[in-house]
């Protein structure tokens, strides 16, 4: 018989917690959300548009210096 | 697929060579252009052949010593310009952490989509795009057996998730030829390829060179990372644009699902595959700084050639008449 795994929850400072999927996110409203991916990233910043999924809002915003790079960049 | 159509002597001679009718003469490209259409696409032609080959052209060609020597000599012009455009350095955390930062307002290729893009020049930018996508996740593939440990086993989760999670409906390629359908365009694998130019193409033939060559593991490790950390964001956008633009759902699907998929792979890569990697091999920092920078660089080229072309009111792509044929056709 094999013993049941621990399932590792990674809390990254200012950032996300990182789950291992699959999960289902039970949300204040009774909803809820799931996802199977191999490790999902659960917003811990609540600024997320995806919550209860990161979207990387928790990101640093500093205003644009209209740098040669800002400007030009493809993505 | 077919060879695709040649650009310049070099890829002439190239393409020559595969339809089985080479010149013999051995071709100076000293004064080529590293970015510009012949070399790139003489690259693209040569790399093709390690991913789908062509129609018509004898698998064999793949391993053809000659044609290796060839190649080799155009990566190098290719890998100088490269090197000595980007700041190099070896500091990795600094690198990484300046792609961390979102800039407000913004001003890059999908901002423009997402506030003032027409849907021409989104289809555009599938087109652009699809050069990669077709083959999403493949030249990263290559770098699996030059990896150990928790640096090999994360970038293989990645992998495993970027190709569906076993599931063939949800490879990240799949959900492109999804996207270019919905967007009423061919999904062919490098239908567009004729209309896209080099900047473009440039972005495969840096990955293809990265997973090619063992010696540059740590600059696809870096490349990988980079794109990842900058997909997010600009998928979010991406998904703003499309549904302002009243775009089919599977347009919209594929970067939604690139928005929660790389916030994830962001984290593996930058803490388990490029923090072990470097545990292990820590000579390879200023690779690894290459990678991200050769790709900042590149995407910014991109960039320039998108906003720059549609500032003016042109199309970004080669062949406009042949393009607007082939949408209708």
């Amino acid at each position: 018989m094999t013993e049941a795994r621990s399932r590792r929850v990674t809390i990254v400072p200012n950032g996300p917690v990182l789950v291992e999927g699959p999960v289902e996110l039970v949300t204040d409203d009774g909803t809820t959300h799931t996802s199977d991916r191999f490790v999902v990233a659960v917003c811990a910043c609540r600024r997320s548009k995806r919550y209860p999924f990161c979207d990387t809002s928790h990101r640093k915003r500093v205003r644009s210096d209209d740098s040669p790079e800002s400007q030009d960049d493809s993505r | 697929m077919q060879l695709p159509s040649p650009r310049g002597p070099l890829s002439e001679q190239v393409v020559a060579t595969l339809k089985g009718d080479p010149d013999g003469r051995a071709i100076d490209f000293s004064d080529a252009d590293p970015y510009g259409e012949d070399l790139t696409i003489a690259l693209h032609t040569l790399y093709e052949l390690h991913y789908g080959g062509f129609d018509g052209v004898h698998p064999a060609w793949e391993w053809d010593p000659e044609l290796l020597r060839l190649r080799a000599r155009i990566e190098n012009v290719f890998l100088e310009q490269l090197r000595s455009d980007v700041d190099g350095g070896e500091d990795v955390d600094a690198t990484l952490g300046d792609l961390l930062v979102e800039h407000v307002p913004g001003s890059g290729v999908s901002h423009h989509l997402r506030d003032n893009g027409t849907w021409d020049q989104m289809c555009e930018y599938f087109a652009h795009r699809s050069v990669y996508h077709h083959k999403e996740a493949d030249p990263h593939a290559w770098v699996i057996p030059r990896l150990r440990g928790r640096a090999k086993a994360a970038l293989v989760a990645v992998e495993f998730d970027e190709f569906g999670g076993g599931r063939a409906d949800r490879m990240h390629s799949r959900l492109y030829a999804d996207l270019l359908e919905g967007a009423g365009m061919s999904s062919g694998y490098l239908h567009y390829l004729d209309d896209v130019p080099a900047p473009s193409i440039a972005i495969v033939n840096m990955m293809s060179l990265f997973g090619l060559h063992r010696s540059l593991r740590g600059a696809l490790v870096g490349h990988f990372a980079a794109a990842e950390i900058t997909t997010a964001p600009s998928a979010r956008r991406m998904a703003q644009a499309l549904e302002r633009l009243g775009a089919d759902p599977r347009c919209v699907e594929f970067f939604t699902e690139h928005i929660e998929a790389d916030a994830v792979h962001e984290q593996i890569m930058r803490n388990d595959v490029i923090g072990s990697l470097l545990e292990q091999e820590p000579s390879l920092r200023a690779d690894v700084v290459f990678g991200v920078q050769a790709t900042e660089h590149l995407e910014s080229r991109l960039g320039a050639h998108l906003l720059s072309s549609w500032d003016s009111g042109e199309s970004s792509l080669r062949t406009r008449l042949r393009w607007l044929v082939s949408q209708n056709g």
